[in-house]
Order: C-alpha cells, then sequence, then structure tokens
C-alpha cells in the first residue's frame, strides 16, 4: 500500500470518529460551506464548533499550510484526501470561507514572513474572517480600470474609494483590496497593488447590498481617507496585477469545485421536486418531455464530476491540462439548470414569496433559484471565463471586447 | 459516479504511446479526403484492405481479442484508443462492423468453436464479419425484427430483408436477428455464399459501406447460432451498449479533429483587416465546443473504461457516452461549417465530410433522445 493510500485509510477513520452525527450529509464539503468564523460570528450550534475545534488541534482546517501557521504541514494530496473524505459522508470542513481558500494561499506565496504570522494562524483557528476588495461601481468585468486610490504618505498608505460586491464585508475583519498606487502608469493594469486592510480602520463604511433573491451576501465598502501601514502592502509596490490573477484563477476553481456536490445530486433533487409536485410518489414519470429535459441534466451533471475527477487525476500524475478553465462555465450552468428545472416542475408552488399558503421547502428552493443566477455573474462573468479560455487555451487572437 | 472513487480516466504509459503512433500512422497514410476519392471513383472495395492488413500487423485489430484466439488481450479500453483516432480522419475501413459488432458479439454471445472460426481472421485483418440489424420500417429499433427464422431439418431457414448492413458487401460472415417463434429474436451467423442470400450495394453520406442483405429461405446449421435461442435482444443490448461506446470514441476523435481544423482557420482567415478568430461572437462559440468536448472525452473514458472494470456501471455510462458523444458531434460539426464561412459548404473542402458522418453516428445504435429515456428508466424516473 503506498503511503497516500495509508493515509487515506488513516484520515477515513479519523474523520468518521470524530464528526459529529449532526453534520453528516449535510454538506457538500466544499471550500464555502460551513463555519466561516471571524469575531462577528455568533454560531451557536455546538456540533459545528466541537468540529471546528477538533479540526484546529489536528491541523486540519488548512492541511497543506506549514504547522507554524496552525496548518497540518501535509502536501496538497493529502489535503485533497482529507476533503474527500469529508465529501464522502457529506459533512462540512471544520472551517470555510474566502481566507482559507483564496487569502490564506496569497499570503503563503505572495506575503512576507511578517504577514504570513500575523494573519495565517487566525484564519486557520476560524477567528478572523475575510473578504475581498476587488470591483467597483465602474470596474467589474474590467477590474483593471479599478480607481481605489491608494497614496503613500510616509510609512501609511491613505485609501479613498469605493469598492462594490464585497462578499460579507458585514461580517469579516479583514478585507484585501486592490488599489491604484500610480494613476500615471502607462497601461492599466500596471500601477494596482494588493493592499490588506483592518475593517476596524476609521473612515471605512460597509453598506449591505440586498439582491434579487432577498438575500444580502456582498456589500458596498466605502473608504474615505482610511489610513493603513504600508507593512499591509503584499507583494511589490505597483505589481498587485498578477497578484490579482492569482487571487482570480484560485476563486474561479474553487467556485467550479464548490458548485459540485454530491454527483447525482441535481438529479435526485429535481426528480423530488417533480414527484411532489406532479404527485407521482414513484415510479416512471408520465411526461416523456419532462423525462428527457432531467435526464440531459442527470447527464451533463454526471459528464461534469466525470472531468472534474479527470482533471484531478491528471494534476496528480504531474501533467495538469487546460480543461480546469472550464469549471466554472459548466459548473454554473448546470446549476441555473438545476434550478430552473426545479422552478419549472413547481409550476404556481414556486412563486411564494413569504408567508402562508407555501410550503417553507418552496419558499427556499424559490429564492435559492432566484440566488443562482448570479453564480454566472459573480467571479469572473461567463463571458469573461470564455475570454480567458479562447486567449490561453485555444489560442485565439484578443480582439476588440 | 455511483461510488465515492472515480474510475481511472488516464491514459497509461503504453497507451498513450499507441494513441500517438496511432495518430501519426493514420494522419500520414488516411487522410479523410480519401473519401471523396473512394465516392468518385465507386471503389468496389469502398476502403483500403492494404490499409486494414497494415494496421492488422499493427496489432490493432486484434487488441482486445483474446490471446488464445491470436490476439493481443488487452482491454476495450485499449481499443477505443485507436478507435478516437480512426475517427479523426473519418477512416471508412470496417472498425464499426468488424471490431464492434461483429468482434463483440461473437466475445459476449459466441461459442469457443465459432470463435476460434472467425476471430483469428478479424485479429489478421483477413476476415470481415458484420451484424444486420436494420430493416424497412424499424427506424433504428433493432427489437423490430421481421425476419424470420423456420425451424428445419438441419437447422433454420432465414427469410426476410437486412437494409444498411455495414460492410455487408464484402463480409465474410453477417450476423443477423430473426424471429423464432414466439419466444423472441435470435442471431444466427450466416454465410452470404450460402443459396438465397441476395447482396446489393448501398451508398450512404458518410462514406461507410453497406448492403442491403436479402434472405429467401436461406438454410443455416443449429451451430450458427449465436447466444440463447430468443436470447437475441438481451445479446443485442449489451452488444450495441458496446459498439456505442467505441462509436462514442469515434466521434469523440472525430469532432476532436473538425475543431482543430476549425480552430486553424479562424487564425487564418482574415476578414475587415483582422482574423475572424479575434472576433468575440466565434470565440465563445468556439469554447462552447471545446467545453462539450472535455465532457464527452470523461464519458467516453469513464464508459470504456467500465467495460472492462465495471459491468454493471456499463448500461448507463453507455448511454451517457452516446448521447454526449452524438450531441457534441453534430454540434461541432455544424459550428465547423458556419465558421468556414462559403468554403465550408462546398464539396472541394474536406470539412463537409465531418456533419456527414456526425448525421450517420447520431442516427445509429440509438439516438439521444432514446438514451436520455433510458437512463431516465436506469435511474428510477
Amino acid at each position: 500500500m503506498s503511503d497516500l493510500e495509508e493515509f487515506r485509510e488513516d484520515a477515513r477513520a479519523w474523520v468518521r470518529e470524530n464528526a459529529p452525527d449532526s453534520l453528516r450529509g449535510t454538506s457538500g464539503s466544499g471550500p464555502f460551506e460551513g463555519y466561516w468564523g471571524g469575531s462577528k460570528c455568533e454560531e451557536t450550534d455546538p456540533d459545528l464548533l466541537r468540529w471546528r475545534d477538533l479540526g484546529i488541534e489536528k491541523g486540519w482546517t488548512a492541511p497543506s499550510w506549514p504547522k507554524e501557521y496552525g496548518g497540518g504541514g501535509l502536501s496538497h494530496e493529502h489535503e485533497e484526501i482529507i476533503h474527500a473524505e469529508m465529501k464522502a459522508i457529506g459533512v462540512p470542513r471544520p472551517v470555510a470561507g474566502q481566507g482559507l481558500a483564496m487569502f490564506g494561499p496569497v499570503l503563503l506565496e505572495y506575503g512576507n514572513d511578517a504577514q504570513r504570522a500575523a494573519h495565517l494562524p487566525a484564519i486557520a483557528r476560524g477567528e478572523m474572517r475575510w473578504c475581498q476588495g476587488y470591483s467597483e461601481p465602474n470596474a467589474g468585468s474590467d477590474l483593471a480600470s479599478l480607481q481605489l486610490k491608494a497614496e503613500r504618505d510616509r510609512d501609511e498608505f491613505v485609501l479613498n474609494g469605493q469598492k462594490v460586491w464585497t462578499s460579507h464585508a458585514n461580517l469579516s475583519d479583514w478585507i484585501c483590496c486592490l488599489a491604484r498606487t500610480d494613476p500615471n502608469a502607462p497601461k492599466k493594469q500596471m500601477g494596482i497593488s494588493v493592499i490588506l486592510a483592518d475593517l476596524n480602520t476609521p473612515g471605512i463604511t460597509v453598506k449591505r447590498i440586498d439582491l434579487i433573491s432577498g438575500y444580502s451576501p456582498f456589500c458596498e465598502t466605502f473608504f474615505d481617507d482610511v489610513r493603513v501601514p504600508v507593512g499591509n502592502l503584499v507583494g511589490k509596490e505597483n505589481e498587485g496585477w498578477t497578484i490579482a490573477k492569482a487571487i482570480l484563477d484560485h476563486e474561479r476553481s474553487s467556485i467550479g469545485r464548490s458548485i459540485a456536490r454530491q454527483p447525482g445530486s441535481a438529479q435526485r433533487e429535481v426528480v423530488g421536486r417533480t414527484r411532489k409536485h406532479l404527485g407521482v410518489a414513484e415510479g416512471v414519470i408520465p411526461d416523456p418531455l419532462l423525462r428527457d429535459e432531467i435526464a440531459a441534466l442527470g447527464m451533463l451533471e454526471e459528464a461534469f464530476h466525470l472531468t472534474l475527477a479527470r482533471i484531478q487525476q491528471s494534476a496528480a500524475s504531474g501533467t495538469p491540462g487546460p480543461e480546469g478553465s472550464i469549471t466554472k462555465i459548466v459548473g454554473t450552468d448546470l446549476k441555473q439548470m438545476r434550478f430552473e428545472l426545479g422552478m419549472k416542475v413547481a409550476g404556481v408552488d414556486g412563486l411564494g414569496w413569504e408567508g402562508p399558503g407555501f410550503d417553507e421547502d418552496d419558499l427556499q428552493y424559490t429564492r435559492d433559484w432566484l440566488r443562482s443566477r448570479a453564480s454566472t455573474i459573480e467571479g469572473g462573468s461567463s463571458e469573461i471565463q470564455k475570454n480567458i479560455v479562447s486567449k490561453r487555451v485555444l489560442g485565439l487572437p484578443e480582439g476588440k471586447k | 459516479m455511483s461510488g465515492h472513487t472515480a474510475p481511472s480516466l488516464l491514459l497509461n504509459d503504453e497507451q498513450q504511446m499507441l494513441s500517438k503512433t496511432a495518430h501519426q500512422f493514420i494522419h500520414d497514410r488516411a487522410p479523410v479526403a480519401r473519401l471523396r476519392t473512394l465516392r468518385d471513383s465507386k471503389d468496389e472495395t469502398g476502403f483500403s484492405r492494404e490499409l486494414w492488413n497494415e494496421m492488422a500487423e499493427l496489432g490493432w485489430l486484434g487488441l482486445q481479442i483474446p490471446e488464445q484466439y491470436d490476439g493481443m488481450g488487452l482491454g476495450f479500453f485499449d481499443l477505443c484508443v485507436v478507435l478516437e483516432q480512426s475517427g479523426r480522419e473519418l477512416m471508412p475501413e470496417p472498425f464499426v462492423s468488424t471490431l464492434l459488432l461483429g468482434t463483440q458479439t461473437l466475445l459476449l454471445g459466441g461459442t469457443d468453436a465459432q470463435k476460434k472460426a472467425l476471430l483469428p481472421g478479424i485479429a489478421s485483418g483477413e476476415t470481415i464479419v458484420t451484424l444486420g440489424y436494420e430493416e424497412a420500417g424499424s427506424h433504428g429499433d433493432a427489437s423490430m425484427v421481421a425476419t424470420t427464422a423456420r425451424k428445419s431439418t438441419a437447422g433454420f431457414e432465414l427469410s426476410g430483408a437486412k437494409l444498411q448492413v455495414l460492410d455487408g458487401h464484402l463480409a465474410e460472415r453477417i450476423i443477423v436477428s430473426a424471429t423464432t417463434s414466439d419466444s423472441g429474436y435470435t442471431l444466427f451467423l450466416i454465410d452470404p455464399a450460402r443459396s438465397g442470400v441476395t447482396i446489393t450495394r448501398q451508398f450512404r453520406i458518410d462514406g461507410l459501406n453497406a448492403a442491403i442483405v436479402q434472405l429467401d429461405a436461406v438454410p443455416v446449421e443449429r451451430d450458427d447460432v449465436i447466444g440463447e435461442i430468443g436470447g437475441g435482444a438481451v445479446l443485442l443490448e449489451a452488444v450495441f451498449d458496446r459498439a456505442g461506446v467505441g462509436l462514442s470514441a469515434q466521434m469523440l476523435g472525430a469532432s476532436e479533429q473538425a475543431f482543430a481544423d476549425t480552430i486553424e482557420y479562424l487564425k487564418e482567415r482574415e476578414q475587415f483587416g483582422v482574423p475572424i478568430g479575434s472576433f468575440q461572437a466565434l470565440q465563445h462559440r468556439a469554447v462552447s465546443v471545446y467545453t462539450e468536448l472535455a465532457l464527452t472525452r470523461s464519458a467516453v473514458l469513464a464508459a470504456a473504461r467500465a467495460i472492462d472494470d465495471a459491468p454493471d456501471d456499463v448500461p448507463r455510462l453507455a448511454s451517457l457516452a452516446k448521447a454526449i458523444a452524438s450531441e457534441t458531434f453534430m454540434h461541432a460539426a455544424k459550428e465547423a461549417i458556419q465558421m468556414h464561412g462559403g468554403i465550408g459548404v462546398t464539396d472541394e473542402h474536406d470539412i463537409g465530410f465531418y456533419i456527414k458522418r456526425a448525421q450517420a453516428t447520431y442516427m445509429t445504435f440509438g439516438k439521444p433522445s432514446q438514451h436520455r429515456q433510458r437512463w431516465a428508466e436506469l435511474h428510477g424516473y
């Protein structure tokens, strides 16, 4: 038995022994499901908190981070195995969120020792929650045209401007910003820097954005003469665009993967809703057109999971293929198809917003359907993703956008 | 995926080498333009016996045939590696008839004597074996069998007509389905040299060779039954699963080639002073095809792997592969023509061959909609 196979058995045994029963089968175990933590966290579920503590103790909230920063000191292959074993019984990772999925890895790669020591252990323990500060009102798909101003004043940067779509900034402790440090740079991609800011710094105002779903997962964040120490600059000044692209690549593959859920679950969900709303308790659904649509969804879901497995296998064998670039496009399409079909079979039962006469599950599903419309926009719209694949993978010449 | 661990979807070192060698050989020796020459010259064989024999010498025809029957004893997965490459240039050689329909029927249902008699010849390239199931009005539904097998003193007498029998114009043996009283239908191995067999060559859009096989009280012996009497439906379903996966591997290769040619064209062709590949409207459509190709490859590899390693998963994964490969190939072929513009609809250009093959493969071994219905049944809805 190879070391990895042996490790898989140990990981399986540990997860099955320690994961609280109440959490099993509740999660696709993606990077954004479960306990997000942070100083403003009001989580009271004792099982979730116990699972968090067990994970911290084991170093398995961030298995591949160095031990000195609160990680497990393991390889990425080991980390994949741990996450796969959690997914196998449907428990969330002990700590989730953007700090672990995105900003920790960025600091490991681009940060300095002081920044790593200051932030990584708190992220690994779920004590500090992070959010992203990229988009601005006039910098969405064209992110490089961002205008948040960062002016150097001795040993501080002074930030002025506005960020938008800052995920859960109201619940976060820190924000990772892309800011313009050189407004006179010859190209808009130049003159951008990555700067970290404590959200408690005077001059920062956070305002929630209500979405069509009624949820408010995003905020607007305003910066008015906000002073942060120059030590909060990540990497070199004016060379932040490279880091930004790395963060975005990471975000996109995380979104693609986190959307994956359990194989077969999208089909099961739609079949279940069909049975419930059409009153077909079991057996063949007597509408061949509907069966065809559900089967098309189920087949796409299966092919997507097989493709994720193939990407993972070729990465593990040391020859990653270019297919990773399509996971966000396909994963988000699949998610929208699933909700569209789930809403279609519900008919008028799916029209409730709140209040009497509607089933709780249906009310929730309708909100989730509305939320799913954002999946092909956030983290780089599908159109931007296609531009990237076109250029980087197919090698087609860049044209006017 | 039924379990937590996905099947291995990677080629091992030997398979990668096989894929490379086959790619080079087929690229050099079997360019798609051959289809035009073979068609226009009304070539009697309709494909190259010489190429077929060379591929036999390379060991490709007997890859999956057990060693005891003079094959290499490898898996269906290995066969699919070669099939994918053969699809790139739409080769008209008898892959589908002989390596898929004929060989798989024999492997799944043949007696040791039947295998001994035919498989070594298939591996060596000498023997063409095919299977006829299409009939007038059956519309691709193999369970619609009007051909009859009447009991006789020596065995049976077959009467009926099979249409579009692939390579039926020169096959040494033809397997046909025929009803045997009220116990369903049965597969029989017939020698076309027998009395009562009339073969008429047919010409299809896709460059594959076919024939009408007319049977008028053709005598066959009890030993010429393949599988159980009345067991034709069960056997044929398993054969079609394998044949569909093999055909899907060919469709994958064909889609890849049509797509690669189209990407080349998008980079070369200039209009308005720039390469047309710089236009976003075309770029995004190209990415859609690329995405479908990635999904199709995963489905085909998983289905091929299941045939070797996980028989219980074969029906659902075979349906998945056939449905998705059919849609992808058709999409890739349509986009290939559209993006080539006017030259794409001329007979002079090779890209038009791809849509003809796409249409034929779409309709063969179950349309995507039939596989989606089957998928739904297999998943209990």
